[in-house]
């Protein structure tokens, strides 16, 4: 057995033209092969042949040819039967024959370079469609919201209706899973945020505040803020992409067939189990984040534990932690509603799938504040 | 009967006409403690097109797989165009990807880019020369696996699967390799697009002087245009050779497969 099959013997390509009066006779020679297309193509541009009247194509000097060879001989053949020449192929071996009898069925297209120009209307257009976007996917929230609420409404008639086990294999990823994280995420904020108030408070004397600082913007705001956007990132995310791939792969439309609701087998679970995890996670970051921000007041601002428990009970009241847990359902019900609204837009590609599990986060986080935002407005309207 | 191959062959030898381009010595491949296959020999020669069979299950494209370096192997060698892909350096082995295509079941076109685009994928990668014969040549490798010109820009979402086929094929095909491994071709085509592909691939090795590895359940692919047949069973090669020898050969499986219903169906 030979070492090599033929890669190194591959030969620089040549193209001979000699012209004698209005006859030329072109010889090419070497490999005529895509590995070498670059200089194939720039032999051909410096061709100098004039205005032929018959033209001769010697190929006998070839030693390789394949498709982007011959198909560069027969565009040239072509340019010069375009400008009156008529053109005649000697030397050519019966393989090579056959392949030129393949390729002469086909035509070379006009070539039309890709250009994007900029323009104004384009740029009011793409507005346009993106504001009808959002249109859009209002229209879709309320859709599963709706088909969510009739399947809920059946489910009070027919409790066996609801998949409890998909609701716990989804508690299960979204809310155990998640502790840890979450854990330490929220012990770090308190922490920082104990050390940060501390720090300013304790130019003016009034260090102990810091206590009130920690336990009423975790309690209020920043316990169940952070953990609907780890939330969002963390299980948003798997719901995009697995009811993504899911659409991908036609798993939605044989749901379909078979006549089941995917808003019943798929959604309904995994928004019901968010909406149990987020407040449960939201109490446990509440808990870490107090804990390491008595952690940071005792080691930073010589603060004790008892002094600290003491400053929280008089600052923080059952009220405080309501109003931060109470928020977290309706967090939970918005990142799943558009976590699956994304994941239900994904079309047939790849790149789809990456960019709606990306709109999936970037929207689940900027509607969750937006939601603190309205909830904030609210309280403070109630006077809470 | 159909035709047999315009070559005889001489069980076990070489064929006068070829080298051999693709050789595989002792390989061994397991999951686990289960062996899928155990110390198996093949080879392929220039310009014939080999056909693979064996039942569902029994690890055709897992070889297949093992040959192009995307399961690993346990045991033994294999050389494509004569290099030692283990021992090959990067450089080897890189000449060896751009001379060689494959065609996966389920057509592995790019979801992100159209038809063409995928098509002057590999050339992009691997060649150097204008986007305008980039794109000519993409257009007459599409045209010859007897796609439109009007697919050319369509999603690989848009196309219906004996479209995925043709269009993955002219991918494989695009930087005229000399060595194409087809995974099931005609599987999930109408009848008259899988003789449509036969004729394809036939003629594609005549124009192209192509040798063809494919894994096939189609029996009628198997008597149209294979050379050789190798049949897989029981961890191993079975036996390989021309339709004949092989459906002289005495084997429970390879005698119902060949001899079964439907094979005997066609016959008629």
């Amino acid at each position: 057995m030979p070492a090599d099959l033929g890669v190194a013997a591959r030969i620089a390509p040549t193209l001979d033209a000699h012209g004698e009066g209005n006859i030329l006779r072109l010889c090419p020679g070497g490999c005529w092969t895509i590995h070498d297309a670059e200089q194939l193509e720039s032999l051909i541009a410096g061709l100098r042949c004039g205005e032929p009247v018959y033209a001769v194509v010697d190929l006998s000097r070839i030693d390789s040819l394949d498709t982007a060879g011959a198909w560069l001989l027969h565009r040239l053949q072509g340019d010069l039967e375009y400008r009156g020449a008529r053109v005649d192929r000697v030397g050519v071996s019966d393989t090579y024959a056959a392949l030129f009898s393949e390729i002469e069925a086909h035509h070379p297209t006009p070539w039309k370079p890709y250009r994007s120009r900029f323009s104004v209307v384009s740029l009011l257009e793409k507005t346009g469609r993106q504001m009808t976007e959002v249109a859009n996917d209002a229209v879709a929230v309320c859709h599963i919201v709706g088909s969510l609420a009739a399947v809920l409404s059946g489910i009070l008639f027919n409790p066996r209706r609801l998949r409890a086990v998909s609701v716990a294999v989804q508690f299960d990823r979204s809310c155990i899973g998640a502790v840890p994280i979450v854990l330490l995420m929220s012990f770090l904020i308190g922490g920082i945020i104990a050390q940060q108030g501390g720090f300013y408070l304790r130019q003016f004397g009034a260090d102990l505040f810091a206590v009130d600082l920690a336990g009423v913007l975790v309690l209020r705001e920043i316990g169940v803020l952070l953990t609907a956007i780890m939330v969002a990132g963390r299980s948003g995310s798997a719901f995009t992409a697995e009811l993504g791939s899911m659409k991908m792969r036609e798993e939605i439309d044989a749901l379909h067939v078979i006549g089941l609701k995917v808003t019943e087998v798929l959604i309904l679970p995994r928004i019901l189990a968010l909406m149990l995890a987020l407040p449960v996670l939201a109490f446990l970051a509440d808990l870490a984040a107090l804990f390491g921000a008595g952690l940071v007041t005792w080691l930073y601002l010589d603060i004790v534990p008892q002094t600290f428990l003491q400053r929280l009970q008089e600052a923080v009241t059952m009220e405080t932690v309501n109003v931060g847990l109470i928020k977290a359902p309706f967090m939970a019900l918005i990142i799943g509603l558009v976590a699956c609204v994304e994941g239900l837009k994904v079309g047939g590609s790849s790149e789809s799938l990456g960019r709606h599990t990306t709109l999936s986060v970037v929207k689940a986080i900027f509607m969750v504040i937006v939601v603190d935002g309205l909830f904030a407005i609210f309280f403070a309207s109630v006077g809470i | 009967m159909a035709e047999t191959a315009a070559w005889e062959h001489e069980p076990g030898g070489h064929p006068e006409f070829g080298d051999v381009i693709l050789g595989v010595k002792g390989v061994t491949v397991g999951f686990g403690d289960k062996l899928v296959l155990e110390n198996l020999d093949l080879e392929v020669y220039r310009r014939e097109i080999l056909g693979f069979v064996g039942g569902s299950g029994t690890g055709k494209s897992v070889l297949m797989r093992a040959i192009l370096g995307l399961t690993p192997r346990r045991a033994g060698t294999v050389e494509v165009f004569g290099c030692n892909l283990d021992t090959a350096s990067g450089e080897e082995r890189l000449e060896v990807e751009r001379r060689w295509g494959v065609l996966f079941q389920q057509g592995a076109l790019f979801s992100s880019l159209n038809v063409k685009q995928n098509i002057k994928m590999p050339m992009r990668e691997h060649m150097r020369m204008s986007e305008q014969l980039m794109d000519e040549l993409a257009l007459l490798k599409l045209e010859m696996v007897g796609l439109p010109r009007d697919a050319a820009d369509k999603m690989p979402s848009e196309l219906s699967g004996g479209m995925i086929k043709r269009a993955s094929l002219a991918r494989a095909l695009a930087l005229d390799p000399d060595l194409v491994f087809l995974d099931e071709p005609t599987s999930g085509l109408d009848p008259i697009g899988a003789a449509a592909f036969d004729r394809l691939i036939e003629s594609l090795r005549d124009t192209l002087g192509l040798t063809v590895y494919m894994v096939t359940h189609d029996l009628d692919s198997l008597h149209s245009i294979c050379d050789r047949i190798a049949v897989l069973g029981e961890r191993r090669v079975l036996i390989n050779g021309s339709l004949d020898e092989i459906m002289q050969f005495d084997h429970p499986w390879v005698q119902s497969y060949f001899k079964g219903e439907r094979a005997l169906r066609r016959v008629d």
